[in-house]
């Protein structure tokens, strides 16, 4: 009786131990850098790839919803190019993580943008404006920022 | 006593929620969505809170075999599902404006969500036992074992690379916010924490019944 509960907890433990193992390796690269995928990049291969999005080098066609801008880790940076619509909180000069894939032509297709927000919060530049503010400016027909 | 703490816990959801939507600023960068910070943040630090006192109740219960501190566990180990479960679906509402997915697998998330269905086994484990000492005793171990996932969640975002940003307010080097805000987060953490109290007196009360009539 006391055996088959060894047994049955080795068995959980393991299992959860595996489970925290797979789980933890497999997200522990959650992206790769501009630089690593620099280094050794495999077409076709899907890849998440995350940096900085360089200054200047973002283009946005709301017509045709291209989007394209380059990756940049400070050492090397990747262009990217994708189709749809980025986050509110993507652009230049912050942190995003796509996913997709590195083509033969020389470029990143990506086929999710994910921005990357930072631990800092800011005070807004117009002195406070609390939601109860913010909702009567909307009801005011002002605009929401 | 219990009343007390149930007064002084509605009085403190009620400041908070003040100080997130009438005091605290429109965030600069991330706009009004930023307040389900003033949620997230304190419901993650109940879970924490209540994963620890699973983990000290545990080992109480393992040493002297009081039946009371196995109530404490099995109480606060329900409350700690609870607000984990919250803080998986505020996050994942801020993180689908705010990154553009509702979810994805990073060492924080991948970690956050081992944390749950640990605690689920827990309850599940309890529940299966019918025998009241064997299941206090089994879920115990797992009380203690389990703990080991708090340090994982909480340091994840710096031992591996996240989406999921470090903390702003619990790291080292002091806050990375603006008074305002860091007092209106203060203020929702004193009033989870006392939400927290005001549960875990009333579900232990009730497993202390519940132990009465069965006996």
């Amino acid at each position: 009786m006391k055996g088959k509960f060894v047994a049955g907890g080795a068995v959980i433990a393991a299992a959860l131990a595996y489970m925290i193992y797979a789980g933890v390796t497999q997200s522990a690269v959650y992206f790769v850098t501009p630089s690593e995928l620099r280094a050794a990049p495999v077409v076709g291969k899907a890849y998440r790839l995350g940096g900085l999005v360089q200054p200047g080098s973002l283009r946005w066609e709301p017509r045709s919803l291209d989007l394209s801008f380059a990756l940049s880790d400070g050492k090397a940076t990747v262009p990217v190019r994708h189709k749809g619509t980025p986050p509110d909180l993507f652009g230049e000069s912050r942190g995003a993580v796509v996913e997709g894939s590195w083509t033969a032509d020389g470029y990143f297709k990506a086929s999710l943008i994910l921005a990357k927000h930072s631990e800092e919060y800011k005070a807004p530049h117009d002195g406070g404006t609390t939601l109860g503010k913010d909702l009567i400016r909307t009801l005011q027909g002002e605009g929401r920022q | 006593m219990t009343r007390a703490l149930g007064w002084l816990a509605a009085i403190g959801l009620g400041a908070g929620l003040v100080m997130a939507f009438g005091v605290a600023p429109r965030e600069a960068t991330q706009g009004n969505v930023q307040r389900i910070m003033y949620l997230h943040v304190p419901s993650v630090w109940v879970a924490y809170v209540a994963f620890a006192v699973v983990f000290v109740a545990s080992i109480v219960y393992l040493a002297r075999r009081a039946e009371r501190a196995d109530h404490v566990a099995h109480a606060s180990a329900e409350l700690g599902v609870l607000f984990t479960g919250l803080t998986i679906a505020t996050g994942s509402i801020w993180g689908k404006p705010t990154w553009g997915a509702w979810w994805t697998w990073d060492a924080r998330l991948t970690s956050v969500s081992i944390l749950f269905v640990m605690y689920l086994g827990y309850l599940l484990l309890r529940g299966m036992i019918d025998e009241g000492d064997r299941a206090a005793r089994y879920a115990a171990v797992l009380g203690v074992v389990a703990a080991l996932n708090i340090p994982l969640v909480h340091f994840s975002v710096y031992w591996w690379r996240t989406l999921h940003q470090p903390p702003s307010l619990m790291r080292p080097g002091g806050s990375s916010m603006p008074g305002v805000i860091v007092a209106a987060l203060l203020v929702n953490f004193a009033a989870f924490s006392l939400l927290y109290l005001y549960f875990l007196a009333k579900r232990v009360r009730l497993l202390q019944l519940e132990a009465e009539a069965a006996a």
